[in-house]
């Protein structure tokens, strides 16, 4: 037995803790309990994946003995492993996140209840689609997540949630339709819809066909991964979602998105027939995101314009086809979830502590509560590329990949990257000056509780005094924890992964160099599917 | 492959009937246009499987080919239950719009409008002479100078001296 054959337990675990938090609905202790210790068993089960597939390459598990192409299929490579670990590191510190909210508060039942079952049947989805090996199944993935981040989003059922709700839904079933649609062309086409075999098949028919097949699955996941003109429902939806929603989402739901583009555009469609289309596309999702950016005042639509804007740093990597280009795209995925979500965590710390999102009502954080500006500040400088963090590194990578291709266009796209680079900063700054270093009182409209002091005159730990100020965000409750240590711990751990990620740049750049070698060579990805000498 | 015609043009009136609902403002209308696109879709996998043929239960005596196509109708099975789910949830939302505020209608983002109609000017960050936030001036100069309004008078000479 080799260890791939554990790979379907990373959708299994989630589901079944799912199950279980569902029938302990009314028990919210044992709730946050099975569904804390799952995830964490999830993530060490996909690490020791992840040392598995580093040593070996590629590894298949065919579900119910089915051979392929018949049977439904997994795949674990280290691309797929590498996403599987980051992706249930993140969801389990914003799970714990959410836990601490809840406990914070204090909410014994309410709506809130259904979030954790929820939360699981999202990261069973996810999981499911960094590790299916047909495009069907990649389709069910994609619809588990969705179905239950519609869920996530519209949690409550409050009216500016409802609107987002709405968008949000409209266009995600539209893009899981294009997606159906191209699958069944797909197979009307070649009869198969496993992807090793479709790697060999595609490239058999005429080329006009694979061209129109190849865009329609491009459609599809640019809406999924939010591609400049396919982004705009983005900025749109994601805000209004409840902050550690708000955060997996931003982190995740997108690169699945990424995730699906470059197993397609590597495995299904190899060559460069859409390179130049995708370089103008990623050159305009930076630059139109980020300017977009520039006009927010609310720093979580701000910061979800960011989010579109440094997916184009992701598709840039993508077209330019090399093994530096898809391993720094590659290494630079895993930066942003990590840097992304820790920004939103930030941010839902920054609305409990200073009453609102708005950075114009907002001042004088620094000096409130400096944790908060230190957990600010190294992720909003890592987002921007400042040496020696992550993002400069994953951005130096793209770069160079770029200057080795040596074209005009990628000599364009490396300029407006380093523009888009620059323009993140000064967003960040923004909301640095305005946010943490001025004080409360140069702001138009401060929010109260940022005046406020609690009875001895030092600085305010809970919302004991504040009700009087008429926020009308704590009424009915005697005290409330402005930062508690259940939301702060896990937002201080995500900072420091995203730190670690800076130390341990070189290990993880060797590793998603390997995962490029092995994506552009589409060898190891057949053969260990359909079995050794099937790639000829 | 053989396809055939009826389905075919079935399929069409749909994605076209589909299409012109889901780009009405109206919510009711956009889940009936996804509700036929999503039926649309289930005809065209239902079409790439070929001509009709027997049911899919193996017996020895029948030549494969005889057989019809079991994997575009497994997939239809699926694309039916997700379809279903999500436009229940659907309405269910729809429903909720309509609790409160009476809404039937795929509603502006507020947020969205109001940066799009703000001015591009931005006192703090766009005045010819920086607005002056430092916290070190001297209370008595402070009090002079009217620096932190916000609008036209940072732009006035005699105002912001």
């Amino acid at each position: 037995m080799n260890t791939a054959s554990l790979a379907p337990l990373a959708v299994v675990l989630p589901v079944l803790g799912a199950a279980l938090a569902f029938i302990l609905i009314r028990h919210q202790r044992a709730q946050r309990a099975v569904s804390i210790s799952i995830l964490s068993v999830t993530l060490i089960l996909e690490v020791v994946l992840l040392s598995s597939v580093w040593e070996t390459g590629a590894q298949a598990v065919n579900l119910g003995a089915w051979l392929p192409p018949f049977g439904i299929t997994m795949v674990v490579d280290q691309f797929s492993a590498l996403m599987l670990v980051v992706s249930s590191a993140i969801s389990l510190s914003v799970l714990i996140y959410a836990a601490g909210q809840g406990m914070a508060d204090g909410d014994e039942d309410g709506p809130i209840s259904i979030f954790h079952p929820t939360y699981l049947i999202l990261v069973a989805g996810v999981s499911n689609a960094f590790l299916a090996g047909d495009l069907f199944n990649l389709y069910v993935g994609f619809e588990i997540l969705l179905t239950a981040s519609y869920v996530l989003m519209t949690l409550g059922g409050t009216t500016p949630r409802i609107r987002a709700g709405v968008t949000y839904v409209v266009v995600s079933v539209v893009s899981s339709l294009l997606f159906l649609i191209s699958i069944a062309m797909i197979y009307g086409a070649t009869g198969t819809v496993n992807m090793a075999d479709l790697a060999l098949k595609l490239g058999e028919l005429d080329p006009a066909t694979q061209l129109m097949l190849h865009l329609m699955l491009l459609v599809a996941f640019g809406i999924k991964a939010a591609i400049f003109p396919l982004s705009f429902w983005l900025p749109d939806s994601y805000p209004t979602a409840p902050a550690p929603v708000t955060a997996v989402f931003a982190g995740l739901l997108t690169k699945v998105g990424v995730y699906a583009m470059v197993r397609t555009e590597t495995l299904l469609f190899p060559g460069d027939r859409i390179n130049t289309l995708l370089m103008v596309v990623a050159g305009l999702t930076m630059l139109v995101g980020i300017l977009g950016a520039l006009a927010q005042t609310d720093i979580k639509r701000m910061l979800s314009f960011t989010l579109v804007s440094h997916i184009g740093y992701m598709v840039f990597g993508l077209a330019v086809a090399s093994v530096a280009g898809i391993g720094s795209a590659v290494f630079y995925v895993v930066h942003h979830i990590t840097v992304q979500t820790s920004l939103f965590l930030v941010t839902g710390l920054i609305e409990r502590r200073g009453g609102t999102a708005n950075m114009d009502r907002l001042g004088g954080l620094a000096r409130l509560s400096p944790l908060l500006a230190v957990l600010y500040f190294i992720p909003a400088i890592n987002l921007a590329g400042i040496p020696p963090f992550s993002g400069f590194l994953g951005k130096l990578g793209l770069m160079q990949a770029g200057v080795d291709l040596g074209t005009p266009l990628a000599y364009v796209l490396v300029g407006s990257g380093a523009a888009t680079s620059l323009l993140t900063l000064l967003v960040m700054a923004r909301v640095w000056n305005r946010a943490f270093w001025r004080t409360p009182e140069d702001a138009v409209h401060p929010d109260p509780i940022l005046l406020a002091t609690s009875s001895d005159g030092s600085s305010l730990r809970s919302s004991e005094n504040v009700n009087e100020h008429a926020t009308g965000r704590f009424s009915g409750r005697d005290s409330v924890d402005l930062l508690p240590r259940t939301m702060v711990y896990p937002t201080v751990g995500l900072v420091a992964l995203g730190v670690a990620l800076t130390v341990a740049a070189g290990p993880l750049f060797s590793l998603s160099d390997g995962a490029a070698r092995d994506l552009l060579d589409r060898t190891p990805y057949i053969e260990a599917v359909l079995g050794e000498g099937a790639a000829q | 492959m053989t396809v055939n015609l009826t389905l075919l043009l079935v399929m069409g009136c749909l994605y076209a009937a589909g299409i012109y609902l889901l780009l009405e403002r109206s919510l009711t209308r956009v889940v009936l246009g996804l509700a036929m696109l999503t039926n649309a879709t289930n005809i065209l996998l239902l079409a790439t499987g070929g001509p009709a043929g027997l049911a899919p239960i193996f017996n020895k005596d029948i030549a494969a080919d005889a057989y019809n196509d079991p994997l575009p109708q497994a997939f239809i099975l699926t694309s039916i239950v997700i379809s279903f789910s999500v436009t229940a949830f659907m309405l269910g939302i729809i429903y909720r719009s309509w609790v409160l505020g009476r809404q039937d209608e795929v509603q502006d983002d507020l947020e969205d409008r109001r940066v799009a109609s703000q001015s591009s000017f931005d006192a703090e960050d766009d005045a010819d002479v920086p607005e002056d936030t430092t916290e070190f001036t001297p209370p008595e100069e402070a009090e002079e100078a009217p620096g932190s309004q916000r609008g036209n008078t940072a732009n006035d000479p005699e105002v912001t001296r």
